[in-house]
């Protein structure tokens, strides 16, 4: 399925060579940085971004945004680290988490479509609600020692002495695939771009504009409560300062892969690469060692001005290139009254 | 295309009887008759505002009748939503093109109704069934590319296919060709012809009378909501037509009664040179004199209040030079307009004039505040100002500082005259200014017009009531599918000249 997504879109391309020029430029600058585990690190580290990222590229596909995805993802780990101190089925919070996500999205959809909110307004609503709803469970971070929930936490694959991912990475790159699916091979995905391109249109060409609003929202609620899972499984606790700042992060990632906010254009291929990017420069900062964090922001954000300014360019290029072609085709016709006098005798 | 019960050329498709669409306080439609025969294209001719978008809307489901009967094959139809009436078989192709650009053409012929397989979009039976579609409408293109790198043209025929596709024998076409050049407008004509042939129900609007008769085989014509008659396009002259559209034997003999004295200086203040913008207005020429009136006729959509917006800054042109007084301007804008003492009325003064909630002393304020830029204009002077102009105009208010938004159309009208003319212009375009207001204000307007004009002003003057234009205007030229096609001076300038040019004729 992979070989057939042919990269159309030309800032996903770039943001391909940025990533591999990143990579690169780390081999060089650094030892040890070229190797597996590097590599293998970043998926890692990331897994939990690449899933939150793919669910709001959802709702910036339609033209819309959820900002309340990095308060979700605290509100999940808080959720699960309370249920499992209180002694529940480690299934059954997972489960719990999951559902909560879905519901909460599903009623942020419902208000932005029915009552004609703003997503901003609305989404940013749901992240005060979810922050808030975190201290209302625990001012103080939560320690998990719940043995089943360990257990999943610590599973690993090995793909060679020393050389493994973790569940995490299994479940990011399941849920990439299943959001390439949903966005290429399905009614709901395709109405989505439809709608990111004119809302108007679709309404006019009868598609399930109302429902594809809501489920989008609905979708990055449960993939924000996934993410929390994971981020939960990553760091063994709750805090409701988790994530703090992760939906921009996450929206950062899907304007570098290419995604335009202005709905309808963009691979569902480019929130995963723009993780990668980010998480490229992070671990440079890292290997550095006398850099602050602070410097991974700061390149982030050069990155992300960088991928905008790209893409107006070409878009305004393409725009040039269009009228070019249409007026060199206009001046070789013969002009066509003569057709028209013709028609009418 | 889908199955449709079997018709023969010439048979009714679909039939509209004695339907009425009341809104609170208009009849919008009044018993009007419509009939679609199967390999026929009918054409749905009026002005604006004759009920033939209300009509349409009727019978595609956008609105619900007050009274009078639908029939689609011999049924008896409702269509209470667009979806509904998609379903029932009638397509319609809007005037803008209401597809997704950011989608494949073969995805936007499709979309909401792809071929599945295994639960799953079957892209390559997509790709392969539009491939087939578009090629029997003799539409040739690369289905995958998305629709956006097509020009507006394809995309519009692109539309027309999905249309046909999903039409039971009736096709809706609603002004398609708006925004398309003769070119464009000649391959979509050969589609339609072709779908003609297949023997579809075609109803076709438009503003273009060459359009009409190029492509319609029957014409029905609406006046203010009422149905006027059914003719067949051969045996209807263009004059006829027109002089159906207005409802006005234009005999009318005191054309001269107002006219003003030509003493207007040779000094043209503003001259418009092969102005052309795609689309809207093409190989426009003209000049306005100081102390001139100089009217611009032609139905609308015939590029009229595209001049003036052309001439103003408001849309910029592709081609052509503009000068004012000796200067070339390669790009107008507004405010370069006003700095070069320029004044634009707008036409729809709710929608681009009129800021309803600021008093009637700011809103006339408001272009010379802009013209002298940040500092703000001292309230004594605003008020003298004010003063003058409500005198002038005899703005009838209790006091300056009501809120405009209160005032009757006509007062609004006046204070948006004089918001311009407190700036002081060289030259003013008046685009409708007597639109929608009362008689008298109206006789007061021309008024103002030609002694603003005798006092030196240049004035460009639009309108569609003919019967103004006459009295006030020195010049007029009329414009006809976006082209000026002629110009009347001295005694040549009367309504009967204005149709007869519009209709395609020549003035006597």
């Amino acid at each position: 399925m992979l070989a057939k997504l042919r990269i159309k879109n030309t800032a996903l391309a770039a943001a391909v060579g940025i990533f591999a020029i990143l990579f690169i430029a780390g081999s060089v600058m650094y030892p040890n940085f070229l190797s597996l585990r590097v590599l293998l690190n970043l998926l890692i580290n990331n897994a939990y971004m690449i899933v939150l990222a793919g669910g709001v590229c959802f709702t910036i596909l339609t033209g819309g945004i959820d900002l309340s995805i990095g308060a979700v993802v605290a509100m999940t780990s808080m959720i699960a680290a309370s249920l499992l101190r209180s002694g529940m089925n480690a299934y059954l919070v997972i489960a719990i988490c999951l559902l909560t996500g879905v519901v909460f999205g599903t009623v942020q959809g419902l208000l932005i479509q029915y009552f004609g909110l703003h997503p901003w307004i609305v989404t940013l609503a749901g992240m005060f609600f979810a922050r808030g709803a975190c201290y209302l469970i625990s001012v103080e971070a939560i320690p998990i020692k719940n043995q089943a929930f360990y257990n999943i936490s610590q599973f690993k694959l090995y793909l060679g002495p020393g050389r493994f991912i973790s569940l995490n990475v299994i479940v990011a790159l399941v849920f990439l695939a299943l959001c390439l699916y949903l966005a290429k091979f399905t009614k709901f995905g395709r109405t989505t771009y439809a709608l990111g391109g004119n809302r108007q249109s679709a309404l006019l060409m009868g598609l399930p504009v109302a429902r594809t609003k809501i489920l989008v929202y609905t979708f990055s609620g449960f993939s924000a409560t996934l993410s929390g899972l994971m981020f939960t499984l990553y760091t063994l606790s709750g805090y409701g300062l988790n994530a703090n700042g992760a939906e921009m992060d996450a929206i950062a990632a899907c304007v570098i892969g290419g995604v335009s906010l202005y709905g309808g254009i963009g691979s569902l291929f480019g929130p995963f690469i723009g993780v990668l990017v980010a998480g490229v420069i992070r671990t440079m900062v890292d290997f550095q060692g006398t850099l602050s964090s602070w410097w991974t922001k700061i390149f982030v954000g050069t990155l992300m001005l960088f991928c905008i300014v790209l893409q107006a360019v070409i878009v305004e290029r393409e725009k040039a290139r269009k009228a070019d072609a249409q007026q060199k085709k206009r001046k070789k016709k013969e002009p066509a009254p003569a057709e028209l006098a013709e028609a009418k005798s | 295309m889908r199955e449709t019960p079997t018709v023969k050329k010439g048979d009714v498709v679909l039939s509209m009887r004695h339907i009425a669409k009341y809104f609170p306080g208009v009849k919008a439609l009044d018993d009007v008759q419509l009939d679609l025969r199967a390999g026929e294209v009918h054409a749905l001719m009026g002005e604006n505002g004759a009920g033939k978008s209300t009509l349409i809307k009727v019978m595609t489901g956008v609105y619900e009748r007050t009274s009078g009967t639908v029939t689609l094959h011999g049924q008896d139809i409702n269509p209470k939503t667009p979806q509904e009436a998609q379903d029932l078989g009638i397509s319609t192709v809007y005037q803008e093109v209401n597809l997704c650009p950011n989608l494949s053409v073969a995805e936007n012929v499709y979309i909401g109704r792809q071929p599945m397989r295994f639960g799953q979009i079957d892209w390559h039976r997509m790709n392969a069934d539009a491939v087939k579609l578009l090629e029997s409408l003799d539409i040739h293109v690369d289905v995958t590319k998305t629709l956006d790198s097509y020009s507006v043209s394809v995309q519009q025929m692109i539309a027309i296919a999905r249309a046909v596709d999903m039409s039971a024998g009736v096709l809706i076409l609603d002004e398609p060709t708006s925004s398309l050049d003769s070119n464009e407008v000649a391959q979509l004509f050969a589609i339609i012809r072709h779908l003609r042939d297949q023997n579809m129900a075609i109803l076709f609007v438009t503003h273009f009378m060459d359009q009409v008769y190029a492509i319609s085989d029957r014409i029905t014509v609406l006046r203010n909501g009422r149905y006027i008659g059914e003719y067949l396009a051969k045996d209807l002259p263009e004059l006829d037509l027109v002089t159906k559209m207005i409802g006005q034997k234009f005999v009318d003999a005191n054309t001269q009664a107002h006219r003003p004295s030509k003493d207007y200086s040779t000094v043209r203040f503003v001259r418009m040179e092969d102005i052309s913008k795609r689309g809207l207005v093409h190989d426009f020429s003209m000049a306005v004199r100081a102390g001139e009136v100089l009217g611009l006729a032609g139905l609308l959509g015939s590029g009229r209040t595209e001049v003036a917006e052309l001439l103003f800054g408001v849309t910029h042109f592709d081609d052509g030079v503009i000068y004012v007084g000796n200067d070339e301007v390669k790009r107008m804008n507004p405010r370069k307009a006003l700095a070069d003492q320029l004044g634009y009325c707008s036409e729809d003064r709710k929608v681009s004039g009129i800021v309803g909630d600021l008093s009637i002393r700011e809103n006339i304020m408001l272009s010379l505040q802009a013209k002298k830029g940040l500092r703000r204009i001292p309230l004594k002077k605003q008020q003298e100002v004010a003063q003058k102009y409500i005198d002038l105009l005899d703005i009838k208010t209790p006091s300056m500082e009501k809120k405009i938004g209160d005032l009757s159309g006509g007062n609004q009208q006046k204070v948006l005259l004089a918001r311009w003319l407190a700036t002081d212009p060289k030259l003013l375009i008046l685009d409708e200014p007597t639109r929608g207001i009362d008689i008298n204000t109206k006789r007061e307007i021309e008024n103002l017009i030609v002694k603003l004009s005798r006092q030196g002003m240049a004035i460009i003057f639009i309108s569609s009531e003919y019967e103004e234009m006459v009295r006030t205007c020195d010049r007029i030229i009329v414009l006809r599918d976006r082209h000026a096609v002629g110009e009347l001076t001295d005694n040549q300038i009367s309504q009967d000249n204005i149709m007869k040019v519009i209709a395609g004729g020549v003035a006597q």
